[in-house]
């Protein structure tokens, strides 16, 4: 069973756009200043629509993380362990995503990371991950 | 924080249905079960009931769970409405009756809720739909489910105050030493902390042992105003409610070691004119040991980084400084969904009537319960008093 693929909406296509050129983009309000990861047609802190897109730093460190044993779903069973993290990415926002690559079991809060993608399903669907970076 | 006026309402019925695996049970059948009962310990009949508030089904999703309720009970009230917040839902059902009692919109406000989770559905269904709750391009995709999520609570609260495996255990065997008490709880053989410590990882660090159960039962709390709850039977105080809501997503939370109960319960402590030394019992979610753990710090009840160690001292036991969900909790005495923290409403009315049995607090006159939905998202705290 195939792990599933986001289904972009009007707000979030510019993020995965952006995935599948090796970018990651967040939202910067015009308004206010604030950078905003989930993508919205407004600001979450002024609730200005003066929204744009800019170009993260592909760095950030482990705000938390879990090794899962136990997936929600038959595709993410077939996949344990596999690991589970809050990055705060250099640029300001705080995403969910994996933590791939060699050493999952030494993974420890405040770590350095980078950002990569990792292609998923048959279109090899770009999905921004983080790697540990190892010497 | 400007302090509202105490709140007038009474508690006038409260019940829940037998818990745990239910064969043949339907949702629906819970909600009726838990109604009959309820009306039944407030003295009171179906026609006397003016308002409904239900929650939400997992067996049985509807858009207008109340109405298909009050069509099958038989009931046609003057205000009718479902209410979905997750765990938070009982309590927001009660701070919601409270109001519509207070307002004069009703007399007698039903808050009723129950699921056949067990039994209805596959676990793998009731994990799979629970783990709906995450963001579905931003969290589902990477594998999120509800603990998961609150490992991730879990592993920066072991990170920031390095306590123990046994303190974060200690809350799993003290809930199962009260539902020992408790003849209705769904698992009552003894728990010791190497039980737990040894329980399967599910997702690191927290063990099967630290995650609540899956459960059938329903619940349900009758709401009146003041006067009408005069020719009521036992009627308990609703004193003060408050709600806190920071955020849906675990990914969007401002802080993964504080959460909105610490807002919720300063306004319920506020306007009930108390503070949290003087409560006597409390019934706190416990969806899982962390989120016990960190309501009881956020609350104010216990020092930051210190609740693990209360609990291994005794301190939130039968006897101890504050017990703690005393029918035993989400872990030990049921969760059915919505009404799992129903459960934590009635079991408080049951202290301040002094109708606890084995598990009685001797001389509670003030009860804290909360509840909250999502991944520590939505807070609704209510303080409760003898009448
Ligand atoms: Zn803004």
């Amino acid at each position: 069973m195939a792990l599933p693929l986001p289904t972009p909406n009007a707000d979030s296509r510019p993020y995965w756009d952006a995935a599948q050129q090796g970018r990651l983009v967040v939202q910067h309000c015009a308004a206010c200043g604030t950078v905003q990861a989930v993508p919205r047609g407004c600001c979450g802190n002024c609730q200005s629509p003066a929204l744009e897109w800019r170009d993260s730093a592909l760095r950030g460190t482990v705000a938390s993380f879990s090794v899962v044993h136990r997936g929600p779903t038959a595709a993410f069973r077939n996949s344990t362990p596999y690991v589970l993290a809050l990055i705060d990415v250099a640029g300001g926002v705080r995403l969910m995503l994996n933590i791939i690559g060699p050493g999952p079991d030494e993974v420890q809060i405040g770590e350095e990371v980078e950002i990569t993608f990792e292609p998923r399903g048959e279109a090899g669907f770009q999905m921004p991950q983080a790697r540990r970076i190892t010497a | 924080m400007t302090t509202r006026k105490q709140h007038t309402a009474r508690i006038t019925g409260v019940a829940d249905t037998a818990m745990g695996e239910l064969p043949g049970s339907t949702a629906m059948g819970l909600h009726a079960e838990a109604t009959t009962a309820a009306l039944k310990d407030a003295g009171l009949t179906a026609a006397d009931i003016d308002g409904v508030l239900c929650g939400y089904s997992m067996t049985m999703p509807h858009l207008m769970l109340s109405s298909v309720f009050c069509e099958y009970y038989g009931l046609r009230p003057s205000f009718n409405t479902a209410i979905q917040a997750g765990g938070a839902t009982a309590c927001i059902m009660l701070a919601n009756a409270v109001a519509l009692v207070e307002s004069g919109a009703c007399r007698h406000v039903l808050c009723v809720t129950g699921d056949n989770r067990l039994t209805g559905m596959t676990r793998d269904g009731a994990v799979a739909a629970l783990a709906s709750v995450g963001h579905p391009e931003f969290e589902q995709p990477y594998g999120m489910s509800v603990p998961a999520a609150y490992a991730l609570v879990a592993q920066a609260y072991l990170h920031q105050y390095g306590i123990s495996r046994d303190e974060l255990s200690a809350i799993s065997v003290a809930a199962r030493a009260h539902a020992a008490l408790h003849p209705k709880a769904y698992k009552r053989d003894p728990l010791s902390l190497a039980d737990v410590a040894n329980s399967r990882v599910i997702a690191s660090p927290l063990r099967l042992l630290d995650c609540c159960l899956i459960s059938d039962g329903g619940a349900a709390v009758i709401v009146s105003a003041a006067d009408a709850a005069r020719d009521t039977r036992k009627p308990v105080r609703v004193l003060g409610s408050g709600q806190g809501h920071t955020h849906e997503h675990i990914m969007a939370a401002p802080s993964l070691t504080d959460f909105g109960c610490k807002t919720s319960s300063a306004m319920a402590f506020d306007q009930a004119g108390v503070t949290a030394a003087e409560i006597d019992v409390a019934e706190i979610y416990d969806s899982f040991t962390i989120t016990l753990l960190t309501e009881l710090e956020s609350i104010g009840f216990f020092e930051k980084g210190e609740a693990g160690k209360a609990a291994l001292a005794g301190d939130i036991s039968l006897g101890g400084r504050l017990p703690v969900n005393t029918h035993g909790g989400l872990m030990s005495y049921g969760h059915s969904g919505a009404a799992g923290g129903a459960f934590h409403i009635v079991e408080a009315a049951h202290q301040l009537r002094g109708e606890a049995d084995a598990r009685q607090v001797a001389g509670a006159g003030l009860a804290f319960v909360h509840g909250d939905g999502g991944i520590l998202s939505a807070h609704c705290s209510l303080v409760l008093g003898q009448e």
